[in-house]
């Protein structure tokens, strides 16, 4: 029987990985399919159709073609409100807010350094490309500031968005997956006390360690 | 007295996204000014909005939001009845939304920023424009473009057939940018060229204009 959701590609990808988190959150079923990002498949024309920017992933389900990972969350979550967890996105509109609220601080404060020091710290050397220390310093700072609101926040609220693990709480695992456990700056999120104790609660959860599993099998 | 409060500055870009929305849903709101000359937007009573430290935020009745894209979806959800309709209420049209609010986000604004932050605001405040920075950045604004103009040759606005928040959200940088060498790239791309001349004719928009020239 063919299953109507597929997401395209490499499951070590911390955008990719956000969409299966989210799916495995929801207990939706899909097909992964692969895409040789060394071998430049995701610049080749037929990707491109599914995703203009020749970037991962992309999505689809049943007729409808979707990318860049934080509207895929969104849509899955639209689309399969009654299934899994089903406040992921909040279920009245005012914690939908709060919920986007942090999506967005995690967009367009926290992704910015933490995927520049993921890609310098884990995938720089694996690609034999030279790290940038200025650039790790920089970011590491810009990071650090980041965190030191969230520890302020994370004091006020178990989760983000407030006492419920959220899709804005979700957003954050990928990256931070791998600075505290492949590469030496995990200690930034270590080192806090209630951003420890979240990243401890949010990464145990079943639907990341399935991702995790699917990342170490790839 | 209004129960919607915007705060923040008007030649924040984002203060301007949030501005433009209220506008065109036809809400009633009070603007109040953050001076960040003064570095109001560092002090307590202004974190205690955006914890941050950043404009704009938002009150309406006791809801308290920072981001303009979550404060924008939140008044396009919430006020759905009123004003210009900015959503789709079937989750496959809203889809395709969602993907150009965040190709905006992720994609365009990082670009677009820093552009509008070289040739538009570095100016304002007597601070030398980096060529080098403005040279990389319309580089890569062009790639950006080049899927625009492909995207907009096949569908009128970014979202699909109607002016959503897809749209919307870059009217603020785009503004700036219309007054500055890096127009060129918008001139230059026919489709582009008419969804910019479109959005930005928007009654919603130019009272926004009118607000800046007021202050």
């Amino acid at each position: 029987m063919a299953t109507p959701v597929k997401v395209y590609g490499p499951p070590m990808s911390t955008a990719v990985s956000r969409v299966l988190a989210c799916l495995y959150e929801k207990n939706v079923e899909f097909e992964l399919i692969s895409i040789n990002m060394s071998k430049g498949e995701h610049k080749k024309p037929e990707f491109l159709k599914l995703q203009p920017f020749g970037q991962v992933p992309a999505f689809e389900d049943e007729s409808i073609s979707i990318f860049e990972s934080r509207a895929i969350c969104r849509y899955i979550c639209d689309k399969y409100a009654d299934k899994g967890n089903k406040g992921l996105y909040g279920t009245n509109p005012l914690a939908k807010a709060s919920i986007d609220q942090w999506i967005e601080a995690e967009g367009q404060s926290f992704n910015p350094p933490s995927s520049t020091l993921v890609f310098q710290l884990a995938f720089a050397p694996r690609m034999n490309i030279k790290q940038d220390k200025v650039l790790i310093r920089q970011n590491e700072e810009k990071l650090s500031k980041v965190l030191d609101i969230y520890e302020k926040r994370l004091g006020e609220a178990r989760f983000l968005a407030g006492d419920e693990f959220s899709l804005a709480d979700l957003s954050h695992l990928p990256n931070t997956q791998y600075l505290v456990s492949g590469t030496d700056k995990g200690n930034l999120f270590t080192s806090r006390e209630n951003v420890g104790r979240w990243w401890d609660e949010i990464s145990s959860r079943d639907s990341w360690k399935k991702v995790v599993d699917l990342q170490k099998g790839a | 007295m209004a129960a919607i409060k915007a705060h923040g500055s008007l030649i924040s870009t984002a203060t301007n996204r949030v501005l433009v929305i209220l506008y065109e849903k036809e809400l009633e709101f009070e603007f109040v000014s953050v001076d960040m000359s003064t570095g109001e937007h560092k002090k307590d009573h202004f974190l205690s909005l955006n914890p941050f430290g950043q404009v704009p935020a938002l009150e309406d009745g006791d809801l308290k939001l920072f981001e303009s894209r979550a404060i924008t979806k939140y008044v396009a959800y919430e006020y759905a009845g009123k004003g210009t309709q900015l959503i789709h209420q079937d989750s496959k049209k809203m889809a395709i939304t969602l993907v150009w609010m965040e190709v905006e986000a992720q994609q365009y604004d990082p670009v677009a920023s820093k552009l509008v932050w070289e040739l538009g605001i570095k100016p304002m405040l007597g601070m030398v424009t980096d060529k080098a920075i403005v040279e990389e950045n319309e580089a890569k604004l062009a790639k950006v473009l080049d899927v625009y103009e492909n995207r907009l040759a096949h569908s009128k606005y970014l979202g699909g057939d109607c002016f959503t928040l897809a749209d919307l959200h870059h009217l603020p940088t785009l503004q700036y940018l219309l007054g500055t060498q890096s127009q060129k790239l918008f001139d230059s791309r026919p489709h582009v060229s008419a969804w910019v001349a479109d959005i930005t004719a928007r009654p919603a928009w130019l009272k926004v204009q009118a607000l800046r020239k007021k202050h």
